[in-house]
């Protein structure tokens, strides 16, 4: 016979395992509380308008953030037209050519890259953009694009490590030169978790307010070409937000949740991909 | 003149010798059995007439591999040019992931130019049979390589080989994980393919290696013991060695 588990024991086991059920409800918490109060402030303002319209002056009725809307649209776009090649390019060497000392110090180089704060990544493009060429959509597809080239890099190389050495070496074996193994074998071999990659990046840049406030700068109307200032949603939000105006107010809650409903179903299709069997 | 002529081949990876100072000839139309136990250097070989021992890391070779006349680790041979007149089948199954059985077995002939639809959905067809798939997946073509059993998949790859039609054909362990009737079948695709090519197979099976290869090579650890026509290796081993490890009295 064994011995049964002692009082003692299954209280403690109780008790922890309430602990850390406790510890995963509180650090959910803050999600369904910032899902619940933006939806909540921010469903009002939502109208045709608001996806139709430009801003008006405080006081006056109506308006919308379609301008801020196309904006982030436009940069996200120019972002990842610049950012996705990039580094995938980047990942692609460091996990199918990048071997020894340099290689080494330029995977580090990219791991720090991930970790500068965005604000950082604004000021350097003032520097070395704006400055010459002024507030643009360029500059802040530039901004986003640089802090999406280490993230692409980086997931790009851990997902292409995944494929077994011994797959590269089938395609290898068939006479396929490596760039051939690479683009037809190995990377369609894990497009899905490619994209998912790519997918995170880009969830992680649209909500960027710091980067885009010294490059694109902000535009309460629509931009007649990628070399002027242009509105962004987070911009958008943050200036509104900060306008001591109830309508205004309001607008940027509605831009809030406009902005976390777009990065949900970023994340929600990413998981979709993820689940999906490709292979 | 002989297809196949190593020279005083070694070879490394990192410090490690796994293989010491190996020679030996093989003429067009053979089977060349390797036998050997566990570790002693059978895949690391056939993996240097392909060129594909130098894609490890730390994995380099001395000596020479004439194939056809051609010293293919002479300067300026490109391993991509050598690699497409050597068909390899490897010990573990390795279907392209993301493809399916037709692409699996037509990305090969791809390569060479052929891109009309119905030249390659033939040639797909005669390398599936050849490696006796054919009827088990001919009405799923299109679901992807990777879905397929552990067996099957071994066929798959064969049949990824076959569609090119190399001149000569590497295969480590091809009926490791084929049932007895899938194994029969692929011997006697190997003495088909004995008409136009020359095969290279690695095996664990005596019989196996008795019934179909022409020449044995006898490998202990890293060594070739000895290399003989196969009658002689498994009737009159010259070396002692040899014929403790055929009669299994090895140890
Ligand atoms: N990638 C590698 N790195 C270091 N050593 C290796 C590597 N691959 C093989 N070896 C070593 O080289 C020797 C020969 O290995 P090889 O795979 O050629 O043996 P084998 O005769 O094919 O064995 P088996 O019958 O088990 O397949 C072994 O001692 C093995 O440990
Ligand atoms: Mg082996």
């Amino acid at each position: 016979m064994f011995e049964r588990i002692s009082l003692r024991r299954r209280l403690v086991n109780q008790l922890m395992l309430g602990l850390l059920f406790a510890g995963a409800i509180l650090a959910a918490v803050p999600f369904f509380f910032i899902s619940w109060y933006v939806l909540q402030k921010g469903l009002g303002a939502l109208s045709v308008e608001f996806f139709t319209q430009t801003p008006v002056g405080p006081g006056q009725q109506g308006g919308g953030m379609a301008n801020a809307i196309v904006g982030s649209s436009i940069m996200l776009t120019l972002a990842s037209l610049l950012g996705i090649p990039w580094g995938m390019a980047a990942g692609i060497y460091l996990s199918e050519y990048g071997r020894g000392k340099t290689a080494q110090t330029l995977r580090f180089a990219v791991d720090l890259l991930t970790s500068v704060p965005s604000i950082v990544v604004g000021i350097f493009i003032y520097g070395v953009i704006v400055i010459h060429f002024g507030f643009s959509a360029y500059a802040g597809g530039a901004a986003l694009a640089v802090i999406m080239i280490p993230i692409v890099a980086r997931s790009t190389e851990e997902i292409l490590k995944l494929t077994p050495q011994h797959i590269r070496e089938a395609g290898l074996g068939l006479g396929l030169p490596r760039w051939r193994v690479i683009l037809r074998i190995v990377l369609p071999g894990s497009r899905a978790a490619l994209l998912t990659g790519v997918m995170l990046a880009l969830a992680r840049v649209a909500g960027e307010t710091a980067p885009l406030l010294f490059t694109a700068l902000g535009n309460q109307f629509f931009s007649h070409s990628l070399s002027e200032p242009t509105s962004s949603l987070p911009v958008q939000i943050y200036n509104f937000a900060k306008s001591g105006y109830p309508d205004m107010e309001a607008m940027a809650w509605g831009g809030a949740l406009v902005l976390v409903l777009f990065v949900f179903i970023i994340n929600l299709v990413t998981r979709a991909l993820m689940g999906m069997r490709w292979n | 003149m002989e297809l196949i002529a190593v020279k005083n081949l070694s070879a490394w990876f990192g410090e490690f010798q796994a293989l010491k100072n190996i020679s030996l000839v093989a003429e067009r139309h053979e089977v060349v059995a390797l036998i050997g136990p566990s570790g002693c250097g059978k895949s690391t070989f056939v993996r240097c007439l392909n060129r594909l021992h130098e894609e490890v890391p730390g994995g380099h070779l001395q000596g020479e591999v004439w194939l056809d006349g051609q010293n293919i680790y002479a300067p300026g041979v490109d391993p991509v040019n050598v690699r497409r007149g050597v068909g390899m089948v490897f010990q573990k199954p390795n279907p392209f992931p993301g493809m399916s059985i037709f692409e699996n077995v037509s990305v090969g002939l791809r390569l060479a130019g052929i891109s009309k639809r119905a030249v390659l959905a033939e040639k797909v067809e005669q390398a599936l049979r050849q490696a006796v798939l054919w009827d088990e997946v001919k009405d799923v073509l299109k679901r992807p390589g990777t879905s397929l059993s552990g067996g099957q998949q071994q066929r798959l790859c064969i049949a990824r080989a076959l569609a090119v039609e190399p001149p000569v054909i590497l295969m480590d362990e091809p009926t490791s994980a084929l049932d007895p009737i899938s194994t029969a079948k692929i011997e006697e695709l190997i003495q088909e393919l004995k008409e136009r090519v020359t095969v290279v197979i690695v095996t664990h099976n005596m019989q196996q290696a008795a019934r179909i290869s022409d020449r044995t090579a006898f490998f202990l650890l890293g060594e070739l013991v000895e290399y003989g026509k196969t009658d002689q290796v498994f009737t009159q081993p010259q070396d002692e060695r040899t014929e403790r490890y055929i009669t299994g009295r090895f140890g």
